[in-house]
């Protein structure tokens, strides 16, 4: 398999190419404040955004309603979408960019069958907990177990395929698919003992949904989330060099193991705590790098902080769906994204199958 | 009726009373959603419909309701959804969620009661009661309750008297997807309504609905096969379901029985229970008269 490609030295990024960049970056901001405001403004429930800020200004006190709904639902949705999108899409392109694999993401390091796990699993066995600790954990149990089980099966793998300090790639990818199996496997164990409505809430947290947004779910994931992001535009320069390969890699210059570290912790954080407020949403991870990678070229430098807006962008644009398409009731965002997902993923496969030998 | 459901149904009463008592309404609620088929059926039958604004996915009959608006799965109800309705009570089945979703509404000061689902005939009873309280309705909620406890234990009386003392064995298959039978376990809807038909639920190895071994099936040697009807052509179904290897050695297959009944009606557990029962009960063991 051709891993290389679109490595600096087969397309090296003009100039031509970073002023693009550049431009991406101001205009995806300027539609990510956009699609936020439209976000804010549109809803199932007659609350006009215009219509609060005109009472607003007027210094005329929010009906309740329009409050809650403006300020308890729409607002730390928005903050949940800008987040959660942000995460998958920067965690697939650091993905890609380690693996040097254009379809590798963060299901590959473990982190999806790891948190898919925990999560039937406090579902499942959750109502058989003592009362006094469902007490305590309440609501939160499910996202806790998510975070935490995709932090388990990350570090489980980043223990078997590091030897004598080095990690390997290769076999974190070969493990990965192993523990994605055992995962799996353990997963349907829970599955079969779960009643009736615990499996429709296994099949909706697999969609994967905004629905849920509270401000308690924003103020937990927010600090990990942006503690991922600021630590990924060091890592631009690295995986540029690791696209070379690694022995190519250290010979410029760039320590490989600490990139290789840095990355997988920040993808199972960023990625954890996402999937741990919203469920499994699908295709932001991959189809964004690609998408972006497709109109500005391979440099880490542009293409980290564009995925992060246009992810952002992307998933609060799916949220808007998920919630009008059939309003009062609501679409789980992750059909929404993987309808729209998967054709550009295709069209992409085209326009590039020469590029990725193909 | 007998004196033991009367006593029931005042001690019920009385719970509900003093439960109403703690809920703080300035006006009768006007602007009413229902969450669960059964919950959707009880208002009609208390002749409130004209105060409901949208259902959940479940309520489908009768069949006015469907014009209602739709606010999705019972668990997984979207906040804004719920609220663009501008509901001032939901009455909701137990279980109806998410919990995000319920303490918005709370918030919101939107009125919410839940309602016990309990797969017998006392459950139903409970459950109008419950109800009829919510709606400000307690004396027509009474009066429903000691129709149906009437009507549910004439219909129990006369399935039993049905079955005389050999009651058949009835397997209720929820799917057979992938050639895998789903069967109805102990505490299932499906188990409440085949003992009150008079009839023996074959499964007793596990709660709720799994999917079953194909040997399991076979042992279990069920005399009767339920399923719910979900339209299309029936006889090709019910052909292709008797050619399943799991139960070709059955009773069930080798006599051709097997029942479809409505969803709603079948497993419900509301107003119309007792013609469920009669319904299943016939299908059973033939007209009596």
């Amino acid at each position: 398999m051709s891993l290389a490609v679109d490595t600096p030295s087969a397309h090296a990024p003009t100039i031509d190419r970073r002023v693009q960049a550049r431009r991406l970056t101001v205009a995806l901001s300027l539609l990510l404040a956009v699609t936020s405001v439209f976000s804010l403004a549109w809803g199932a429930s007659g609350t006009s955004l215009w219509g609060a800020l005109s009472d607003l200004a007027a210094g005329r006190e929010l009906s309740r309603l329009d409050r809650i709904v403006l300020f308890d639902i729409r607002l730390p949705r928005l903050c949940l979408g800008i987040l959660v999108g942000a995460s998958l899409a920067v965690s697939g392109a650091v993905m890609q960019g380690l693996f040097r694999n254009p379809l590798a993401d963060p299901g590959i390091v473990g982190v999806s069958a790891g948190a898919g796990l925990a999560a039937i699993t406090a579902i499942v066995l959750g109502a058989m907990l003592p009362p006094a600790i469902r007490e305590l954990t309440g609501n939160y149990l499910v996202p806790v177990s998510a975070f935490f089980g995709s932090w388990g099966s990350t570090l489980i793998l980043y223990r078997v395929a590091t030897r004598h300090g080095q990690t390997s790639v290769a076999t974190m990818l070969l493990a990965g698919i192993a523990l994605g199996a055992l995962a799996g496997a353990l997963s349907g164990i829970l599955v079969y003992m779960a009643d009736d409505s615990q499996l429709r809430d296994l099949t909706f947290w697999g969609m994967g949904s905004l629905a849920g947004a509270t401000w308690a779910k924003v103020m937990a994931a927010t600090p990990i989330i942006l503690a991922a992001l600021a630590v990924t535009p060091f890592l631009a320069r690295g995986l540029n060099g690791l696209a070379l390969g690694e022995a190519a890699a250290s010979h410029i210059g760039i320590s490989v193991q600490l990139i290789k570290n840095t990355s997988i912790l920040t993808v199972a954080a960023a990625t954890g705590a996402a999937v741990a407020v919203s469920g499994g949403i699908g295709f932001i991870g991959i189809v964004v790098p690609h998408l972006l990678r497709l109109a500005t070229g391979p440099d880490h430098h542009s293409l980290l902080p564009n995925a992060a807006l246009l992810g952002a962008t992307l998933l609060l644009a799916a949220d808007m769906i998920s919630r009008v398409i059939i309003a009062p009731a609501e679409l789980p965002i992750g059909i929404v994204t993987a309808v729209l997902g998967a054709p550009v993923f295709l069209w992409i496969l085209l326009k590039r199958r020469g590029a990725l030998g193909l | 009726m007998s004196v033991f459901s009367r006593l029931y149904i005042s001690l019920s009463l009385l719970l509900v009373t003093m439960m109403a008592g703690h809920m703080v309404m300035a006006q009768a609620p006007s602007r009413i959603v229902t969450v669960g088929g059964s919950v959707t059926e009880i208002v009609y039958a208390l002749g409130q419909q004209n105060r409901l604004v949208a259902r959940d996915t479940t309520s489908s009959y009768p069949d006015q309701v469907m014009e209602l608006p739709d606010i999705g799965y019972a668990r997984a109800l979207s906040p804004e959804g719920v609220l663009s309705v501008a509901p001032d009570l939901i009455i909701a089945v137990e279980g109806a969620g998410p919990v995000e979703t319920i303490d918005v509404l709370k918030s919101a000061q939107v009125g919410y009661v839940s309602v016990p689902e309990i797969y017998s005939a006392d459950g139903i009873v409970t459950k109008i009661l419950i109800i009829g309280a919510a709606l400000d309705q307690g004396q027509a909620a009474k009066a429903l309750a000691q129709k149906v406890a009437d009507e549910l234990s004439e219909a129990q009386t006369a399935a039993t008297l049905a079955a005389g003392g050999h009651p058949k064995k009835v397997l209720f298959i929820l799917s057979t997807k992938g050639g895998r039978i789903m069967a109805g376990g102990r505490n299932s809807a499906a188990d409440g309504i085949i003992r009150m038909a008079g009839g023996v639920n074959a499964i007793t190895a596990f709660d709720g609905y799994k999917p079953m071994t194909d040997e399991a099936v076979t042992i279990a040697a069920p005399d009767v096969i339920l399923m719910m009807d979900r339209g299309g052509d029936h006889d090709a179904a019910t052909k292709d379901l008797l050619m399943m290897p799991a139960l070709i050695p059955t009773p069930a297959a080798q006599n051709g029985k097997v029942v479809r009944m409505n969803g709603l009606h079948l497993l419900g557990f509301g107003p119309r229970t007792a013609s469920a029962i009669t319904e299943l009960s016939h299908a059973l063991y033939g007209e009596t008269r």
